[in-house]
């Protein structure tokens, strides 16, 4: 189904182009997904879609529905704010995961476990 | 002719976003390890997220805000949950 | 004034996010201020370390600086990704801090996991360590030299 919404001509243009570079870095962080080597490495493309990418299509979406209404819009910065701050917590919560399996399986390219009383901590602030 | 224009650019940009979804999705199926399942699984959530306010841009209803948040909400909690699970054995102690 | 809000930003975030999810209709702005008055209060009952922020340029300049370097560091991880270096290699290092604050630290985590191609793994709370991944890793010292010299510094100068 191709259809859009009836915007003057400034305004889907700008839509456009947002909303097609906002997908087009989601999708290189994907390809990241496949083509980096171990998981340490794949754990860091996909932030180019929760930072970049998302920030570009919540742009496009603001200038639409600000256009449409003849009102500014701007509720997707909730969107934005919610990413922002819970990104780091997954990523960090998982990372944490990797490298607590890969010390157990005794794996040779992580750091060792210097702070094995402090690491039972899980959200990386002291105590 | 803008509309069809902008229509072409949202219609490809969903594209995009179902391209990444596929990456992501392939991910969760090859592994090779629980940790790499989980991350795939976020990145699935976040595209999936991104597609749905795009489809909100192109039906012009702010419906589809709302369910982005609960996706973004409901991607958030998934992932946390699964990494603590890696991390302990258990979610909830 | 402090009795009757005991966390003023709290209260102010939690008022605007109503007001946003419901439209500016004068009910919902009053409904929303009743709210943001009463839901705040729970936060008493935890008791969480007051944080203090002095308020002033340091936090434009660091909003501003984090802003830039997500592009840029947007396109350097698109590019590791598209082109696959062969000098390119990862690894973690070791970055020492002179953050005490955990309101600060948890703002620096947020920024160096925020910017592609660098990752928070864990703080060593005893031994005020942070244990961070590089995906483009050249120079440890670089790095450690640009993490404390960029967000470091104004973070010390923000957060008392």
């Amino acid at each position: 189904m191709i259809q859009a919404p009836d915007l003057p001509l400034w305004a889907a243009i700008a839509v456009g182009f947002f909303v097609l570079l906002g997908a087009s870095i989601t999708l290189v962080g994907a390809l990241g997904l496949l083509r980096m080597g171990n998981f340490y490495e794949r754990i860091h493309p996909p932030t180019l879609g929760t930072t970049l990418g998302t920030a570009c299509i919540l742009i496009a979406s603001m200038i639409c529905f600000s256009t449409l209404h003849a009102r500014p819009m701007v509720h997707e910065i909730l969107i934005a704010i919610f990413v922002t701050l819970t990104t780091p917590i997954t990523l960090m919560l998982l990372a944490r995961a990797a490298l607590y399996r890969d010390r157990i399986e005794g794996s040779e390219n992580v750091p060792d476990d210097r702070i094995a009383t402090a690491a039972v901590d899980d959200d990386g602030s002291p105590t | 002719m803008t509309t069809l224009v902008l229509a072409l650019a949202i219609t490809g940009a969903q594209i995009l976003l179902a391209l990444a979804m596929g990456c992501a999705a392939f991910r969760i199926l090859r592994g090779p390890r629980a940790q790499d399942r989980v991350l795939g699984m976020d990145s699935l959530y976040i595209a999936g997220m991104l597609l749905f306010l795009t489809y909100g841009i192109q039906t012009g209803r702010t419906l589809f805000f709302e369910g982005a948040l609960v996706i973004a909400l409901l991607g958030f909690a998934g992932t946390v949950a699964l990494a603590k699970f890696l991390m302990r054995g258990e979610v909830i102690e | 004034m402090t009795r009757l809000v005991p966390f003023p930003l709290l209260a102010a975030a939690l008022f605007v996010m109503w007001v946003l999810l419901t439209g500016f209709s004068p009910g919902h702005v009053l409904l929303g201020a009743v709210v943001a008055l009463l839901v705040s209060r729970v936060m008493l009952m935890l008791g969480p370390e007051p944080v203090r922020i002095r308020f002033g340029s340091a936090i434009v300049k660091l909003a501003a600086l984090v802003v830039a370097d997500i592009v840029r560091s947007n396109i350097a991880v698109a590019r590791i990704v598209l082109f696959r270096p062969a000098e390119q290699r990862s690894g973690f290092i070791e970055f020492p801090t002179e953050l005490r604050s955990p309101y600060a630290l948890a703002v620096l985590a947020i920024i160096i996991t925020a910017t592609p191609g660098t990752l928070w793994v864990q703080h060593d709370a005893r031994r005020h360590v942070v244990l961070i991944h590089v995906l483009d890793l050249v120079d440890d010292e670089a790095w450690i030299a640009l993490i404390s010299d960029r967000y470091e510094r104004l973070l010390l100068e923000i957060f008392v």
